[in-house]
């Protein structure tokens, strides 16, 4: 058989088993006695036999005569969203209206739509937007991983211009789900937008304490340093670099306490920190792993840039090369082809015994204006 | 009877790949716990493999897998009742598919799939989840992707360029940035979305990106790579995005292009071969795409900037091994790929495990191609665009398509008008 004809005989063909992520509603459909008009004690009665939504006529989706990726719907799916789009149709804006927002969202929390017109619901009918606070929070409770809720928590807590209860909250996300991207990013949001950096370094240290390699938290205490003391005072900068040693004897193995390391010292230049090589060198024989060693190919490197006259430059430049080469062979073998690379790129900037003229690191921006091309 | 070489040695079934495994120096926590018990899980599924095939062949399960899409290109359980907003997601995820497995997709389908994005269309411009939704950047990134796969005067005729500038314009924040959709939220993905859909049809103004690569690059942050907005942690997705972006503008130099390297390399897993989304996570085969994506970019990035010690015949991560970890561990035997062993198919992942499959296969550009495949000559897939992720011939004949047309007047007035605030 063909490709063609496979395709076209498709189109009644067996419906997908659910194997796929995110089991259908839980919801037992309770059967609604078909001939009474009158709520069924106890079962769910669809839209379309309530009394009091007889004025509405609900609006069938449009898919088109030949439909793709075509959802089988269950029944009270489609039955909430044709009322959905009727009231949208009709830009009605009722507490009816209001109510099935929620089905809708119970449905689907990530249709936008939905969510847009609550909005404008909540706006229009004056609603209680500290209930609206008490449900957005349960929502996020039960689905911490969808854009659409968290949106909507920041917009009422905007209109409410009241953060009182996001720190308190987005920990309780976190303690469930300490890297939850969305409530990290809610977060830096409220701090950042009401001035509640106060306590925020000893969260992320709480944090830091329950599991020093989450990266998030490492991720926030920079976000704070660098929103509050900086990290330009020198006693800032050495108790930064105390604590990553600390946490790095810790857990030598741990990458993000490397990489904060390294973070940190990046901007001034690794080389210009008095005593750091000695302290690095001295955790290589207890406590060494491919991301000490990294750290000393790019400690290397900088001093090759800045041309410290401390450092013999061939000397400098063989103890990076060897290194990288180490790590190639044998210590980061999965990143092999980087590590050649970095090799090469140093032999051919400093090398051949070439004294190379200081030489900024970034390459001068160029503005190329080139049509996207295909490569 | 011929004799016929034994095929090279798979890494992950070598003497010292045990010595690759997470090392937690003692010290227990949540993460080195979910991360060994990932190790653990591959491991059993590395060793049933072995028990099963005397010769490692890993082999792409390409009918499998065109059952999987074909059927679902036309009906979907209940199960996906989440993705009713995400409807042109489903339709790009499978056609990107369809096209690396090298399938045709019928005219009457292709025609069907236009008229139904033609339906997602909002009448104010851009594309919307599903017919009567409002308009939204990621549905209209995948569905102008769709769009340009299929490829024929019907599709491309299918967008209004004229109200997708102005939906561009509605979304278009004044620090640069981009909101999904009207009343919504502000993220990298955003830009992207926005550069890849006004690239290709030829839309971009002279004010459009005002801004728009000075936001994303303050984006990158203390770790090398991109977090979603300013601030937030570096994550695969998001780094893509502002990278892909940033080339689409021209202006991918103003990045920090050797700390990206570092922290993208860095994200390749050491025992799984597949890639994590961010530092201390663990791996999912999505990110074969949106973190090993970014080597070619970034190769060509350095390459436009005159750097002469790139390879010539490799990405900067192992190819091999992420080919080993899609094949070996991505794979649903009855069609589909998936994150991690244990996890359930769907097309997001076939999609982007396939489309980084393809990435670990072909090297260079059609002027100077590499391959590496893994397994038999048939797992060969088609070569994916790192920009867009579409076929590059798919790029070129859009673009060519497009810029026949003249960039549209914004908000009706005439194009050759000069105030165009």
């Amino acid at each position: 058989m063909s490709a063609v004809e496979e395709m076209e005989n498709t189109s009644n063909s067996v419906l997908e088993e659910p194997e796929e992520e995110k089991g259908s509603s839980e919801y037992v459909e309770g059967e609604a006695d078909m001939e009474e008009d009158e709520p069924v004690r106890g079962g769910y009665l669809f839209y379309r036999d309530r009394k009091e939504w007889a004025d509405l006529e609900p609006v069938p989706q449009d898919d088109g005569p030949n439909p793709v990726v075509k959802i089988a719907y269950s029944d009270r799916f489609t039955d909430v969203y044709d009322y959905f789009r009727a009231l949208l149709k009709n830009d009605e804006k009722s507490d009816r209206a209001f109510a099935l927002t929620a089905e809708a969202i119970d449905l689907n929390a990530a249709n936008y739509t939905v969510w847009h017109y609550r909005r404008i619901l909540l706006q229009a009918l004056e609603k209680d937007l500290r209930e609206e606070m008490i449900y957005i929070t349960a929502i996020i409770e039960d689905q911490p991983k969808n854009y659409q809720v968290w949106h909507h928590r920041r917009m009422v807590v905007e209109w409410l211009n009241d953060p009182s209860d996001e720190l308190q909250f987005i920990a309780e996300i976190l303690s469930q789900d300490a890297k939850n991207y969305h409530a990290w990013q809610h977060r830096q949001w409220v701090i950042q937008e009401y001035n509640l950096w106060d306590g925020e370094l000893e969260y992320v240290e709480e944090l830091l304490e329950e599991d020093v390699r989450n990266n998030s938290a490492w991720n926030q205490r920079h976000y704070v340093i660098s929103h509050t003391t900086t990290y330009s005072p020198p006693e800032i900068l050495e108790r930064e670099v105390q604590y990553s040693i600390k946490q790095i004897k810790k857990a030598p193995h741990n990458e993000s306490a490397w990489n904060y390391l390294k973070g940190i010292l990046q901007a001034k230049g690794l080389s210009s920190y008095p005593g750091l090589l000695e302290q690095v060198e001295e955790l290589r024989e207890t406590y060494c792993s491919p991301y000490l060693l990294g750290f000393l190919v790019d400690y290397y490197e900088d001093a090759l840039e800045t041309n410290n006259n401390k450092y013999n430059q061939t000397e400098t430049l063989n103890k990076a090369l060897e290194l990288c080469e180490l790590l190639a062979q044998e210590k980061d073998t999965i990143r092999r082809e980087y590590w050649r690379y970095v090799a090469r790129s140093l032999q051919s900037k400093y090398g051949s015994g070439e004294i190379s003229s200081p030489s900024s690191s970034n390459p001068t921006p160029m503005e190329q204006q080139e049509t996207p091309s295909s490569d | 009877m011929e004799s016929q070489s034994p095929p090279p040695p798979l890494r992950c079934f070598s003497d010292s790949h045990q010595s690759e495994l997470f090392r937690d120096d003692g010290v227990q926590t949540v993460t080195s716990a979910e991360q060994r018990k990932v190790e653990r899980s591959i491991q059993d599924v590395l060793t049933v493999y072995q028990q099963i095939h005397s010769l490692p062949q890993p082999t792409l399960l390409r009918e499998q897998h065109y059952q999987y899409l074909k059927k679902g290109l036309r009906h979907l359980s209940d199960a996906y009742e989440c993705l009713d907003a995400s409807r042109p997601w489903l339709c790009y995820w499978i056609l990107h598919s369809l096209e690396l497995l090298e399938e045709p997709v019928p005219a009457a389908v292709a025609s069907d799939v236009c008229q139904f994005l033609a339906r997602c269309q909002s009448p104010t411009g851009g594309f919307a989840g599903g017919p009567g939704q409002h308009a939204h950047l990621a549905p209209t990134y995948a569905a102008v992707n769709a769009l340009c796969i299929l490829g024929t005067e019907e599709a491309y005729n299918v967008i209004n360029r004229e109200k997708l500038l102005d939906f561009l314009y509605s979304v278009k924040q004044p620090d640069g940035s981009f909101v999904m959709h009207v009343g919504g939220e502000v993220d990298v993905r955003s830009a992207y979305c926005a550069a890849s859909v006004a690239s290709l049809t030829n839309i971009i103004t002279p004010t459009l990106f005002e801004g728009t690569h000075n936001w994303i690059i303050s984006c990158q942050n203390w770790e090398g790579g991109l977090g979603g907005v300013p601030g937030l942690e570096a994550h695969g997705g998001y780094t893509f995005c502002g990278t892909a972006a940033l080339v689409i503008l021209g202006k991918e130099h103003m990045l920090d292009l050797k700390a990206l390297l570092r922290w993208v390399t860095s994200r390749q897993m050491r025992f799984e071969g597949g890639f994590q989304g961010r530092c201390n996570k663990l791996v999912d085969g999505c990110y074969s795409f949106w973190q090993a994506g970014l080597l070619p970019l970034l190769h060509r990035a350095l390459f436009k900037d005159g750097d002469m010690t790139l390879s010539l015949s490799s990405w900067m991560f192992e190819q091999q091994a992420l080919q080993e970890y899609i094949l070996l561990c991505c794979q649903n035997p009855a069609g589909g790929l998936l994150d991690k062993p244990g996890k359930s198919r769907d097309f997001y992942h076939t999609c982007y495990c396939l489309s980084g499959l393809s990435v670990a296969q072909h090297f260079g550009n059609k002027d100077l191609h590499h391959e590496l495949i893994l397994g038999k000559e048939e797992n060969r897939l088609a070569p994916t665009h790192p920009v867009y992720n579409i076929c590059p011939e798919k790029v070129a004949q859009a673009i060519q398509y497009f810029h026949q047309l003249p960039i549209p007047a914004q908000n009706g007035e005439p194009a050759c008008a000069e105030d165009q605030s």
